[in-house]
C-alpha cells in the first residue's frame, strides 16, 4: 500500500493550526518550532513526490526523442523514488515522535485530555490534509499492525509483566478474559441480530453468525488502549493487572471466536461439532501459544547463557526470540500475544541474571522507545484511517453497537465478580468492578480484525467497520477522557508510593515460608506449596542449565540485597568520578572517633574498575522479583530516575560544598523526603545509602570483627533531596557534623575494613529498583 | 458431622468455633488433621511436626514448629513454652492464619493486623523480652538463607545489619551520636511493616474454605 504523505504548503496548514494553538502557539515558542518542522516534513515529502515525475518525463522525453544529443552531466540529479519507502516510513515516526514531544510541552492539555484522544486528533487532522491533497491516506492494514506495530508493544508489556500480582489473581484473569470475552461477543452478537431483524430494511440482510463475528471482533479488550490510558491514571495494581492481564489474555478467545465465525459466516451453519472443535480450538490456540511462547523463552535464556564475551548483541537476541516466538505462533494460527508474553516471562529471570547491566538498560529503553513508537503511530493511523476508510453509517446498528458494548460489559462484570468474589480472599469491591467495566477499552485490533474481512463474504463490512470505528472513539474518548475523573472522584485507591526496604523483603519471604510450613502442617496442598515447589525445581533443575557461573546458586534475600548495593556502587562509581577528596578532613567539623578514622583514609573515592566488575558479576543474581511496580508501563517518564534528573544540580552543590567533611559515624536520615533529616547515629547519606559507623565498640549493633561485606558501596549517592535536606536544614549539629553534601565527594576514603558498616539500602530510587528488581518467575 | 461424633464433641466444637472464628466444619476438619499428626493422641508433640515430610525442606522449620508450642500465642497470657499442647492450642495459633472476612470493620481489621504481626513478633523475640535484638534478628536471616552455604554468614550479618539500621532509621526520632539501638519494639515492627498488607497475606486458604479438602 503506496504511502504518500502530502502536505499543504506552510501557510496554508499554519492557519488552521494557529486557529487550533492560538494560546499555546504565543506562549511556547518550542511548540511552534515541533509543528513547523513536522508541516516542513511534510512539505518536503510533497515537493520530492512532485518532482519526481518532472524529473521522470523530463528523462524519459530526452530519450524518447532519439537525438542522442549530448546532455550536459547532470550536477545535481533527484531521484525520490529510490529512497521513497523507507522515508516516507521514517517520516511518518518522525511526525508521531513530534506529536509525543509537542503534547508533552503543553502541559495543560496532557494533564486533562489522554494521550491516545490527541494522537487520534492528530491522525483525523493528517488525514484530512492527505485527503485534500487528493490522495489516499494510507489505512492500517492488517500486516502492518499485526506484524509491525503490535509485537513491540506487546512484548514491552510481557517482559516487564509484574508476576507476583499477576500470578495472585491469575485465576480472577483468566475468568474476566475467557468467561468475559465469550459473554461479551454472545451477548452483542444475538442481541445485535434481534435488533437488525427489529429494524429490518438494509440490515434484514445480516446474518446471526455475521452479528456474532462483529460481536466477536468487538467484544474484546484491546491492550493498547488499556495500557495507553490506565497508565496515566496510577490507579492501584490489583485493578490495573486486572485489566490489563484480561486485555492481553483474551487474545486466544478472539482468534479462536474470529477464525471460527468468519470460517461459518459464509457457509452460515454452525454445527455441534463445530462447536466442540472450536473448544479444543480454543485450547490449543491458548495452550499452544504459551508453549511455543515458553520453548523461545528457554531457547533465549540458553544463549544468553554464552554471551559473557559479546555483551553487545545480548538484546538482539531477547528482541530476536521474542519475534520469532511471536511469528511462530501466527503460523499455526495460535495467539502469538500469549506467546509473545510467555517468552517475555519465562526467559527474563534467567536473562537478567546473565546480561550485564548495560544490556538490560539497552533491553529496557528499547522496548519502551519502540512500543512507544508504536503505540503512538497506531493512534495515529486510526485517525488517518478513519478518515480514508470507505463509510456506511447506519444509525441504529452504530447506537446498538455502542450501547450493547457499555450493557454487556458491566452486566459480565458483575455477573463474574459475583461468582469470583467466592474464591477470592480480597474481594472486588463496587468501585473496582466498576473501574474494572469501565476500563474495557475497545482499540486497534479490533479495528483490524475488521479491516480484513473479505468484502465479498461479508457485504456489510462498511457497516461494521464504521461501527467499529465509533465504538473505539467512544471507548476511547469518552472513556478515556473520563475515567481520570472519575477515579478522583470515587477515591479509587491509587497505586502505593512505597519504598522498597529490607525488612520488608525479609519478611516477605519469611512469610512465604512460613505459609508454605502452615500449609505443610495442615496438609493442605495450596498455593504455596505449590509456588515452593515450583521454586525449589527452578532452582536446582532450571537455574543450573540457564544460568551461567556461580550466580545460579545466590539466594534471592542475597541477590535482592547485593541488587540495592550495586546501583549505589555504580552511583558512586559515577559521582566519584567528578569530585576531589582532600585526604585529610577539615579538624573543624571532627570529633575524636573520625579523626581517628580519616587519617587512615584513603585519598580516592573511586572504586576500581576491577573491583566494580567483580562486584557485578556477584551483583547479578536472578531477580525474583519482590515487590511490583509498575513504572515499566509508564512511558512518559520512562527513566524516572531522580539521578538523572538531578545530575546537573546535584555537580553544582558538589563542588559548593566540596571542602565540608562529613562526619562519618553522623549518619544522617531523612526520615521522609522531605523532612528535616534528624542528627542520629544513623544517617542516610542519600535516601539511599546509609552507613554506620563503629563509634561504639561496645554497643551490641555493632561489632567490631566483621568486614564489611561489600566494600564498594561505602560512598553515599549524591541524591538532591537529602543534599537540599541537610543543606537547609538548620540545626545547630549540623554544623560539625559533615554536610551530607561533602559525603558525596568524602565517601569512601573514611571508610576502611572493620569500621565500615554495611551500608544499608534502606529505600531506592523506586524506579531503578522496581525496574530492576522486577520479577520473574511466579515468585 | 459424621454419626460418630457424639453431642459433647459437638459441643467443644460448637465453644472452639466461637472462641477462634472457625466454622465447625472447619473445625472438624483440623482435628482430624491433628488425630492424623498426633497418631490419635491427646497431645501434639515436637516430634509429631519434625515428621512431617512436608517441612523437611523449609528453612524456618524449628520457628515455626516452635511458635506452634509458644504460650504467648495461646491467647492465656502466659509466657514460656509448653512440650506438648491440645487441639485447643493448636486452633488457637491456625487462627491467626484467618484471613479477614469482609465484613470486617475498620477498627477489627486493625485488631487482626496487630494480633497477626505480635505472631510473627513472637517468632522472632524468642527470649521473650519485648524486642527483637540484633542477635535475634540475625538469626531469623541466617534460617533464611540457611540453605545457601557458606555465603549466608557473612551476608546475613550484613544483611541484618541494614536492616536494624532501616528499622532505627524509620521508627525512631533523634539519635544522639552516643545512643545505641536497643531492639525492635513490637510498636517499631508494626511500623516498618505497614507496607505489607499482612491481613491479606497472612493466610491460608484452606482455613476459607467450607469445603473438605484433602487431609495428607
Amino acid at each position: 500500500m503506496p504511502v504518500v504523505l502530502c502536505s499543504c504548503a506552510p501557510e496554508a496548514a499554519e492557519m488552521p493550526a494557529r486557529c487550533r494553538w492560538a494560546g499555546a502557539w504565543r506562549t511556547f515558542p518550542r511548540v511552534r518550532w515541533v509543528f513547523l518542522l513536522a508541516l516542513f516534513a511534510g512539505a518536503v515529502a510533497s515537493a520530492s513526490a512532485g518532482q519526481v515525475n518532472d524529473t521522470d518525463s523530463g528523462a524519459t522525453g530526452g530519450e524518447g526523442t532519439g537525438h542522442h544529443s549530448r546532455r550536459a552531466f547532470p550536477v545535481l540529479a533527484v531521484n525520490y523514488e529510490y529512497i521513497r519507502m523507507p522515508f516516507e516510513i521514517s517520516l511518518w515516526i518522525l511526525l508521531a515522535s513530534f506529536m509525543k514531544l509537542g503534547f508533552h510541552l503543553i502541559p495543560r492539555l496532557s494533564g486533562v485530555v489522554p494521550e491516545s484522544c490527541l494522537l487520534i486528533a492528530v491522525g483525523l487532522v493528517v488525514g484530512g490534509l492527505i485527503r485534500l491533497m487528493g490522495e489516499t491516506p494510507p489505512v492500517l492494514s492488517y500486516n502492518l499492525f499485526f506484524l509491525c506495530l503490535l509485537p513491540p508493544i506487546i512484548l514491552d508489556a510481557g517482559y516487564f509483566l509484574p508476576m507476583r500480582p499477576f500470578s495472585e489473581n491469575v485465576g480472577t484473569i483468566l475468568v474476566f478474559a475467557v468467561v468475559g470475552t465469550l459473554w461479551n461477543a454472545f451477548f452483542m452478537g444475538a442481541t445485535l441480530f434481534g435488533v437488525c431483524q427489529a429494524v429490518g430494511g438494509q440490515l434484514e440482510s445480516v446474518g446471526l453468525l455475521a452479528c456474532l463475528l462483529f460481536g466477536a471482533i468487538v467484544s474484546a479488550v484491546d491492550p493498547v488502549a488499556v495500557l495507553a490510558v490506565f497508565e496515566e491514571i496510577h490507579i492501584n495494581e490489583l485493578l490495573h493487572i486486572l485489566v490489563f492481564g484480561e486485555s492481553l489474555l483474551n487474545d486466544a478467545v478472539t482468534v479462536v471466536l474470529y477464525h471460527l465465525f468468519e470460517e461459518f459466516g459464509n457457509v452460515g451453519i454452525v454445527t455441534l461439532a463445530d462447536v466442540f472443535l472450536g473448544i479444543i480450538c480454543f485450547l490449543v490456540v491458548a495452550m499452544g501459544g504459551i508453549m511455543v511462547g515458553a520453548v523461545y523463552g528457554v531457547l533465549a535464556a540458553f544463549t544468553s547463557r554464552f554471551t559473557s564475551h559479546t555483551r553487545v548483541i545480548e538484546p538482539l537476541f531477547v528482541f530476536l526470540y521474542s519475534y520469532m516466538a511471536y511469528l511462530s505462533a501466527e503460523v499455526f494460527h495460535l495467539s502469538g500475544i500469549m506467546a509473545l508474553i510467555a517468552c517475555g516471562v519465562v526467559m527474563r529471570p534467567y536473562v537478567e541474571a546473565n546480561i550485564s547491566h548495560k544490556s538490560y538498560t539497552t533491553i529496557k529503553y528499547f522496548l519502551k522507545m519502540w512500543s512507544s513508537v508504536s503505540e503512538t503511530l497506531i493512534f495515529i493511523f486510526l485517525g488517518v484511517s478513519t478518515v480514508a476508510g470507505p463509510h456506511a453509517w447506519n444509525w441504529p446498528f452504530v447506537i446498538a453497537t455502542i450501547f450493547l458494548c457499555l450493557i454487556s460489559r458491566v452486566l459480565g462484570v458483575i455477573g463474574l465478580t459475583f461468582v469470583i468474589n467466592k474464591f477470592r480472599i480480597v474481594k472486588l469491591s463496587n468501585k473496582d468492578q466498576f473501574i474494572v467495566a469501565y476500563g474495557g477499552l475497545r482499540g486497534a485490533i479490533a479495528f483490524s480484525l475488521a479491516f480484513v474481512l473479505s468484502a465479498k463474504h461479508f457485504p456489510m463490512k462498511n457497516m461494521f467497520l464504521t461501527a467499529i470505528i465509533t465504538v473505539i472513539f467512544f471507548t476511547v474518548f469518552v472513556q478515556g477522557m473520563t475515567i481520570r475523573p472519575l477515579v478522583e472522584l470515587l477515591a479509587v485507591k491509587k497505586k502505593k508510593e512505597t519504598k522498597h526496604s529490607i525488612n520488608e523483603e525479609i519478611h516477605t519471604q519469611f512469610l512465604d515460608h512460613l505459609l508454605t510450613g502452615i500449609e505443610g502442617v495442615c496438609g493442605h496442598y495450596g498455593h504455596h506449596h505449590w509456588k515452593d515447589k515450583l521454586n525449589r525445581f527452578n532452582k536446582m533443575y532450571v537455574k543450573r542449565w540457564l544460568i551461567a557461573g556461580e550466580r545460579s546458586t545466590e539466594p534471592q534475600l542475597i541477590s535482592f540485597y547485593h541488587k540495592l548495593e550495586l546501583k549505589q556502587a555504580l552511583m558512586l562509581a559515577e559521582s566519584g568520578s567528578t569530585a576531589k577528596l582532600p585526604s585529610i578532613p577539615s579538624s573543624a567539623s571532627m570529633q575524636g572517633e573520625s579523626m581517628r578514622r580519616s587519617t587512615r583514609g584513603r585519598a580516592l573515592p573511586q572504586i576500581s574498575k576491577v573491583k566494580e566488575e567483580e562486584i557485578r558479576k556477584i551483583l547479578r543474581a536472578n531477580l525474583q522479583k519482590t515487590r511490583q511496580r509498575l513504572h515499566s508501563y509508564n512511558r512518559h517518564t520512562l527513566i524516572a530516575d531522580p539521578f538523572e534528573d538531578n545530575w546537573t544540580e546535584v555537580r553544582l552543590r558538589k563542588k559548593r560544598v566540596e571542602m565540608e567533611r562529613r562526619m562519618s559515624h553522623y549518619l544522617t536520615v531523612p526520615a521522609k523526603q522531605q523532612d528535616c533529616s534528624p542528627v542520629r547515629r544513623v544517617r542516610f547519606e542519600s535516601d539511599n545509602q546509609v552507613y554506620s559507623s563503629n563509634l561504639n565498640p561496645g554497643s551490641p549493633m555493632f561489632h567490631n570483627d566483621d568486614p564489611p561485606v561489600m566494600e564498594v558501596a561505602r560512598a553515599p549517592i549524591a541524591r538532591m533531596d537529602s543534599v537540599s535536606l541537610v543543606d537547609d536544614s538548620s540545626r545547630p549539629q549540623d554544623s560539625e557534623t559533615a554536610r551530607s553534601s561533602s559525603g558525596q565527594t568524602l565517601a569512601v576514603s573514611e571508610f576502611k575494613d572493620g569500621d565500615l558498616r554495611i551500608p544499608c539500602c534502606r529505600s531506592d530510587p523506586r524506579p531503578n529498583l522496581n525496574e530492576e528488581a522486577d520479577s520473574t518467575f511466579l515468585s | 458431622m459424621g454419626a460418630f461424633h457424639s453431642n459433647p464433641a459437638e459441643q467443644t466444637y460448637r465453644d472452639l468455633a466461637e472462641k477462634t472464628g472457625f466454622s465447625v466444619e472447619q473445625i472438624w476438619i483440623l482435628h482430624n488433621r491433628f488425630k492424623q499428626l498426633s497418631h490419635d493422641e491427646e497431645m501434639l508433640r515436637r516430634d509429631d511436626f519434625k515428621a512431617i515430610p512436608d517441612l523437611a525442606c523449609n528453612p524456618i522449620r524449628s520457628q515455626i514448629i516452635e511458635a506452634f508450642f509458644d504460650q504467648r500465642n495461646f491467647q492465656t497470657n502466659s509466657d514460656g513454652t509448653a512440650h506438648e499442647i491440645g487441639f485447643e492450642e493448636f486452633l488457637t495459633v491456625m487462627s491467626y492464619f484467618r484471613p479477614p472476612s469482609l465484613n470486617m470493620t475498620q477498627e477489627e481489621k486493625e485488631d487482626l493486623r496487630r494480633a497477626k504481626l505480635r505472631f510473627l513478633f513472637n517468632m522472632h523475640d524468642t527470649d521473650n523480652d519485648g524486642t527483637i535484638t540484633l542477635e535475634e534478628y540475625r538469626h531469623v536471616v541466617e534460617e533464611l538463607l540457611s540453605r545457601s552455604g557458606a555465603i549466608g554468614q557473612e551476608t546475613a550479618k550484613g544483611i541484618t545489619d541494614a536492616a536494624m539500621l532501616e528499622v532505627a532509621s524509620t521508627s525512631v526520632g533523634h539519635m544522639g551520636p552516643d545512643d545505641v539501638y536497643e531492639g525492635i519494639t513490637f510498636e517499631h515492627f508494626l511500623k516498618i511493616l505497614k507496607g505489607i498488607e499482612i491481613e491479606s497475606r497472612m493466610h491460608i486458604r484452606f482455613l476459607n474454605m467450607d469445603t473438605t479438602v484433602l487431609c495428607k
